[in-house]
């Protein structure tokens, strides 16, 4: 015991000594959500829009001043005509546009059919199909405003977006950060500071001497698993404080699922460290085979559904998917156990693999 | 139980179809200076690793400090010292750092770390180095803190790979005095290395070619059997019969 907690004690100062890495490691989660808070926008605001409006009256006006006090669209000009909007469209200068037809006001009262066209820059097909939704949603109710009710009775859906009505992207990439942290600190981290004690020699030592593999490998782990929680609590602080994003569920619960995934991410990171050589291996895999699924693979970018087949398949494999789900839906949904329990099973499972393969790996090492 | 720190029977490593020691036999006996002698390939490291339990043995069998080296692995680690040929010292601790940490694994009890700290630093005069890191300090210390390191828990053998690579020749000799110092304490030493000076100063020494033991016995011996006048001469007619000196 004392042999380990002083391996424990000399992996920490390797840590601390090493003041350029620590550093690293503890800016990372917070420009990271800088960055991806302030730039990496899938929400959108002020959308230039361009309203054709041949015959103005009072529920045409009525419409371009919701559109005007809306802070989602900045109403860039009114036409007579829908002549000058390809070249809007082209130069940049729009990206929607809203043709009404003519007299709107008196079909209105007469109870006509209304025709209106809504155009929408769909170059970036996800930001386009916000803009659409922004726009559909307001024209739908200015409409039931201004539409007078008819025989007395009609059917009007209210739709309404559940857990981020605002559909805020912060709400969105958060959770995916914390999968992203945890990764980099936990799995490429244990990965580099073992294959760094196999390049240096010392790991020939420790492997003579009396103290057991597995002791070495959870004594190098420890100062990372504090080190992974303390990243998480960054990313969360950070979010909060500048993004608003909500926590709704359990504290305790996501720092306790927090702290699975820390540890599915250290077993990866000894798989790693058992195949690669050196420490330039073991980072080329860990970016390599870990980073890029995390990022591409497990929903923080990309949305699943929209991978093909075999894609989708790989990205099962993906701990980091299971891990975002938990996450989104104990901070967004304020989901707990029950009903995140599966995939909690799928990474707890996860993990007693990787772990299983990695010790059998170690156990090997000698022969 | 075999009275010998190291004794070893048709001990034998292939690497799929490659035979890298070839059922060496030898013993070497307490307090003993054995040096292990061959080219870079012959097998020597090979032979070493089994030794210290980094690599199974094929077939054949050995004993160090009385224990079996496939049945008692345990045993062994806790009774040897190693020093390996890459410097094995961690460079961003201090050296009183490193030497707790190594104190702690091998179970030396606190106030014989803090004892033997202070015997080791005056031993190789680093008596005020010890909170600097031991990066910071030169590589012919660093060998021979590593050396003392191998020995804080006074194992019965200390397994030396090519402990001198790259250092003066004053700190060679050194290092030498040390290693004698120890065998003198009544601790074997197994050692490899590539200078065939140093081979003189050993108590008896093994020539491997190919895997196999190819001379061994006290230097001069040795020099005798095969008529050369150095062990130089010995060494290159073994490794290259082709030249004939």
């Amino acid at each position: 015991m004392k042999a380990f907690l002083g391996f424990v004690r000399k992996e920490t100062l390797h840590l601390l000594r090493d003041r350029q890495t620590l550093a690293i490691l503890l800016l990372l989660p917070l420009i990271q959500v800088l960055i991806f808070g302030f730039a990496v926008r899938t929400d959108v605001r002020k959308i230039p829009i361009a309203v054709v409006d041949p015959t103005p009256d009072i529920a045409t006006l009525e419409l371009r001043d919701r559109l005007a006090a809306s802070e989602r669209f900045h109403v860039v000009g009114v036409a007579s005509s829908s002549q000058n909007l390809e070249t809007q469209f082209r130069a940049g200068s729009i990206r929607q546009a809203l043709v009404l037809p003519s007299e709107v006001e008196r079909r209105l009262g007469r109870g006509d059919s209304l025709l209106i066209q809504l155009l929408t820059d769909g170059s970036d097909p996800n930001t386009g199909g916000i803009m659409q939704g922004y726009a559909t949603a307001v024209i739908h109710r200015w409409y039931g405003d201004a539409a007078p009710a008819q025989d007395g009775l009609r059917i009007e859906p209210t739709s309404r977006l559940r857990y981020n009505p605002t559909l805020e992207s912060s709400h969105l990439f958060v959770p995916g950060l914390v999968a992203f942290v945890l990764t980099i600190m936990s799995a490429m981290m244990t990965a580099i500071s073992i294959t760094r004690e196999k390049e240096t020699g010392t790991m020939e030592m420790l492997l003579v001497s009396p103290i057991r593999p597995a002791a070495i490998v959870v004594g190098k782990v420890i100062p990372y698993i504090v080190l992974g929680f303390s990243g998480v609590i960054l990313v969360l602080i950070a979010a909060r404080v500048v993004f608003q994003v909500p926590l709704r569920g359990s504290l305790t619960l996501l720092l306790a699922e927090c702290g699975l995934y820390i540890i599915t991410a250290l077993a990866l990171g000894i798989v790693i460290s058992t195949k690669a050589p050196t420490q330039r291996t073991a980072m080329i895999f860990a970016l390599a085979g870990l980073m890029m699924p995390t990022m591409l693979l497990s929903g923080f970018i990309f949305p699943l559904d929209s991978l093909p087949g075999w894609l989708q398949a790989i990205s099962f494999m993906v701990p980091a998917r299971w891990f975002l789900v938990v996450v989104r839906g104990i901070m967004i949904k304020g989901a707990g156990l029950a009903t995140l329990w599966q995939e909690t099973l799928v990474l707890l499972g996860m993990t007693a693999f990787f772990l299983l393969v990695g010790s059998r790996k170690l156990a090997i090492r000698l022969s | 139980m075999s009275t010998y720190a190291i004794d070893a029977h048709e001990l034998t490593r292939r690497f799929g179809q490659f035979t890298a020691v070839d059922a060496i036999t030898f013993h070497v006996e307490q307090g003993e200076v054995f040096g292990f002698l061959g080219a870079n390939g012959a097998g020597k490291t090979t032979a070493m690793r089994m030794l210290i339990g980094l690599l199974v043995p094929t077939s054949g069998s050995a004993t160090v400090a009385g224990y079996d080296i496939s049945t008692q692995a345990e045993q062994v680690r806790r009774r040897i010292g190693y020093m390996s040929q890459r410097f094995s010292l961690y460079e961003d601790l201090t050296v009183q750092e490193n030497i707790t940490l190594y104190g702690g694994i091998y179970g030396v009890s606190d106030r014989d770390i803090t004892t033997r700290t202070g015997g080791i630093l005056a031993r190789i005069g680093l008596e005020h180095a010890g909170n600097e890191l031991v990066r910071e300090i030169p590589l012919g210390w660093k060998q021979q803190l590593a050396f003392c390191v191998a020995l804080l828990h006074r194992p019965g053998v200390v397994f030396l790979d090519e402990p001198t690579g790259g250092v003066d020749p004053i700190t060679r000799r050194r290092f030498w005095e040390l290693i004698y110092e120890t065998a003198a304490q009544g601790t074997s030493v197994l050692v490899t290395t590539h200078y065939l000076d140093e081979a003189e100063y050993c108590n008896r020494i093994s020539i491997m070619v190919d895997g196999a033991i190819a001379a061994m016995g006290v230097p001069s011996a040795v020099r005798n059997q095969f008529g050369a006048a150095t062990l130089d001469d010995v060494f290159l007619r073994l490794t290259r019969p082709g030249a004939g000196v």
